[in-house]
């Protein structure tokens, strides 16, 4: 086991088995956005006709980045600071900027989370809490907000968050989320209490969970009507919209932010891992286990969507007959679901004023299913929506919201691991500190941190960490990551290594990828996206129930302040990588002797993976 | 004259019996049977009509508590084969004037859940257009369920996180006294063996010597 490892270092830890590993890596890879980002685009840019961009971008970027970092995590069997540091030390900062960008995902994802608990701490009530209104204050109707917009909306938006009507507006700090938030955090220190042993066993379940749940979910609403159109509509290609170039970069960016890369986690999952280990095959597997799980899952959301709007055109379609029958006076039920149409046209062409007075709503089945939303609004606006409309609404409504929570929590294993591994190789606290004080101290101080989230402005804080944390510096990260191995260590360095670890030198297809095509590619969507974001000031929706055209939300510009905190939030991770390789280079010019040259008479052949913390 | 008179006077009475729709007393009741019922619905005939206004006669006797309404009393017209019509009730003491709308809706809100049982119905099939049905309060139980289920969670969570601490702390101490004694040991192992060296105790096959192996 420790056969290649220095003897005066500490023993590694170890995944208890293959299993493990795996699950860890594909439960980090696998998450909420897999679920709620996913079918959303595909929905909007043209059903099947998206897989194309989509396939693509995973054959071409995502896998060989998700290989790469797999295989250079195990063979330096450093965290992703380390890693770095014994490729380059001008490159060590690629590793804290791997860190802080962990951190910060890992403060907001872990809200999301918190108000995943919310939501299933709620679904214990019959009936279930956001299919009424409340009342208003004299109990002569229902509240106004909530009468406007939906109860599902009134529920989301007053109820949860108490949002305020501007990021500028703080609001008050809400105590029910501060609850959520903080079991959230308890969940998450449970899990990391003995390090990779005790996440190790949590990620048999939070890994597992979901797929089963999906599948119940995928048996049910199939059988639900409308589930048919719903999944018609998703998976009916468009093909012209492969001409936008928006499409392709979509594509690029949700590969690339799906699998995962770039946040330093992988790097120390496979770390841990043994040395000789096929992490071809691994690669392989996670991402297209990853894939898989997308479109495995974007079924049983849109035959739910497809009821939902099936739903809605029913009921429009029922208010539209009652109004007829009973401007009318047919018998009741002579106007039916069926006959409607046909008694639209009699009377359009018969009474074509009565029927304008009556102010119809036109019923449109291809509107309803058009009505998309993506993140939390699909899951805390629409779903809920749709699961009101189930029989057993409390069942469906428990076990949706316990399969995001194990997506999620599966997630946040990995960006947890990517600060924590760095903290134990950087050597930054004293050795007498044991390992569960510092995992609870980063708890407790996370927690202190999100509690911004926790604001009446919460939300809006979130979207801004969410669109701008990860985002450009996870793709700058990537891109020095390939530079970093491929062209630094050198890919006949980087071959040998493989050939190392799993018994074959890579084959030209990942050889071209890595040399050409990914770092082509991730350059393309890096100035794309950086360009199209710098094209228009940022907006953000906005809930303001004082708006004209309330329950529309209000776009809104963030303000010069909160653009000044977006820069910081895509520089500051990056800004370590220059400001590391500086520091090197002073200190390299000032003292000649590299640490290389330094071997210890007692170490061979490993002194590559060697990391020898401040001896220069 | 007098016969004039005599005439106006039987004509108001007779006007005064005979319902109006959108007469400031009458109210227009609409009923949704099929929709309510679906295939058990009942068909609407005379017979129904005759007991809607005997409930609403009962409705009446109830709210003005003396008065003994009659079906005579509800007076009906203008029924569609929706099924709607309009009613206007009679007062009992002066037959030739009608009961005010707002005690009319006093007494059908009184009585509007014996008046839907008696056609199996609810508020929103039979309706009494100008009549809301009361909001039913929501029920607010003394402990929000969530909190409950949030108590349990965080509860095993918190026991978990107790136990999985002083296990640690445990082990930890544990391992300290281990390796105290070891050392402790070891030393008295090297004073025995200084002192009892003899040809026989070869000290290099002692296995719980701390010699670096070759």
């Amino acid at each position: 086991m420790d056969i290649t490892q220095e003897s005066g270092k500490e023993t590694r830890p170890q995944w208890d088995n293959k299993i493990q590993y795996l699950l860890t890596c594909i439960g980090f890879a696998v998450g909420v956005g897999n679920l709620w980002r996913f079918p959303y685009l595909c929905q909007i840019y043209g059903g099947g006709a998206f897989l194309i961009p989509y396939l693509i971008a995973l054959v071409f970027e995502g896998l060989p980045l998700l290989y790469l970092e797999l295989a250079i995590g195990q063979r330096m069997r450093l965290g992703s600071t380390g890693v770095w540091y014994s490729i380059s030390p001008l490159l060590g900062g690629v590793g804290i900027a791997s860190m802080i960008v962990s951190f910060l995902v890992s403060l907001f994802y872990n809200t999301l989370l918190a108000w995943i608990l919310w939501y299933f701490f709620h679904s214990f009530q019959d009936p279930l809490p956001w299919s009424t209104c409340p009342l208003n204050q004299n109990r002569t109707g229902f509240n106004e907000e909530c009468e406007k917009s939906t109860s599902v909306n009134y529920f989301w938006y007053r109820e949860t968050l108490n949002i305020t009507t501007n990021i500028e507006t703080s609001g008050t700090i809400q105590w029910t989320v501060v609850l959520c938030l903080a079991s959230a955090w308890c969940i998450v220190y449970i899990c990391f209490i003995k390090g990779i042993q005790s996440m190790g066993k949590a990620v048999y379940v939070t890994a597992t969970f979901p797929y089963l749940v999906l599948t119940i979910f995928l048996i049910r609403a199939l059988t639900l009507p409308g589930a048919v159109d719903g999944i018609k509509y998703l998976f009916t290609p468009e093909w012209e919209i492969l001409m936008n170039p928006q499409v392709w970069l979509d594509a690029a960016t949700q590969i690339f932010f799906s699998l995962s890369v770039a946040f330093g986690g992988l790097i120390a999952f496979s770390s841990y891992t043994e040395e000789k280990n096929n992490c071809e095959r691994d690669a392989l597997l996670v991402g297209i286990i990853n894939s898989a799980t997308s479109l495995y899952g974007s079924i049983p959301i849109f035959s739910i969507l497809g009821f939902k709007a099936t739903s809605a055109y029913n009921l429009c379609k029922d208010r539209n007959i009652l109004a007829l029958t009973n401007h009318f006076d047919f018998p009741d039920q002579n106007i039916t679901r069926d006959n409607y149409d046909y008694w639209i046209n009699h009377f359009n062409q018969t009474h074509p004023d009565s029927i304008s007075g009556l102010n119809l709503r036109p019923c449109d089945l291809q509107a309803f299913l058009k009505q998309s939303a993506s993140g939390t609004g699909l899951a805390f606006i629409v779903f809920t929506e749709a699961v009101i409309e189930m029989p057993g609404s409390q069942i469906w409504a428990v076990l949706f919201f316990i399969m995001l929570f194990s997506l999620g929590l599966s997630s946040m294993f990995g960006n947890i691991q990517g600060v924590l591994t760095p903290i134990s190789d950087l050597k930054m606290l004293p050795k007498w500190i044991p390992d569960e004080l510092v995992t609870g101290l980063l708890c407790i101080v996370s927690f202190l941190v999100a509690l911004i989230f926790a604001l009446g402005s919460g939300n809006y804080w979130l979207e801004v960490f969410n669109a701008y944390v990860g985002s450009v510096p996870l793709l700058i990260i990537a891109f020095f990551e390939l530079v970093g191995v491929i062209y630094v260590r050198g890919m006949k360095r980087f071959s040998d290594d493989i050939l190392f670890m799993t018994g074959k030198r890579p084959n030209i297809f990942w050889k071209a990828c890595w040399m050409v095509i990914s770092p082509l590619m991730l350059l393309a969507v890096l100035i794309a996206y950086v360009v199209l974001q710098a094209a228009k000031r940022p907006t953000y929706p906005s809930w303001d129930p004082s708006y004209e055209s309330f329950p529309d939300t209000k776009t809104l510009e963030y303000p010069d302040w909160v653009f000044a905190i977006i820069i910081l939030l895509c520089v500051v991770p990056i800004v370590s990588i220059p400001i590391v390789a500086l520091h090197r280079l002073i200190r390299g010019g000032i003292r000649r002797s590299s640490p290389r040259s330094e071997l210890s008479a007692y170490s061979n052949g490993g002194f590559d993976a060697e990391y020898r913390p401040n001896k220069t | 004259m007098l016969e004039k008179l005599l005439i106006l006077l039987f004509a108001s009475n007779v006007l005064a019996q005979v319902c109006m729709p959108d007469a400031p007393e009458a109210y227009k009741v609409r009923l949704s049977i099929k929709t309510a019922l679906g295939d058990q619905a009942y068909t609407w005939n005379d017979n129904e009509l005759y007991l809607f206004r005997a409930t609403l006669a009962f409705a009446m006797r109830n709210y003005l508590s003396g008065q003994l309404f009659d079906v005579s009393n509800i007076l009906v017209c203008n029924e569609t084969e929706r099924v709607s019509f309009w009613f206007m009730v009679k007062s009992v003491t002066n037959p030739t004037t009608l009961i005010e709308k707002q005690h009319v809706e006093n007494a059908i809100k009184e009585s509007r859940h014996r008046i839907n049982s008696a056609f199996l119905l609810t508020d929103q099939t039979l309706e009494f257009l100008g009549i809301l049905p009361t909001l039913a309060s929501p029920f607010v139980p003394a402990t929000p369920p969530w909190l409950i289920a949030f108590g349990v969670v965080m509860g095993v969570v918190g026991a978990g996180i107790v136990y999985f601490l002083v296990a640690a702390v445990v082990q930890r101490k544990r391992k300290k006294t281990l390796d105290e004694e070891e050392e402790a040991k070891g030393a008295t192992e090297n004073e025995i063996a200084g002192e009892n060296l003899d040809g026989i105790y070869n000290t290099s096959f002692s296995d719980d010597e701390k010699v670096t192996e070759m």
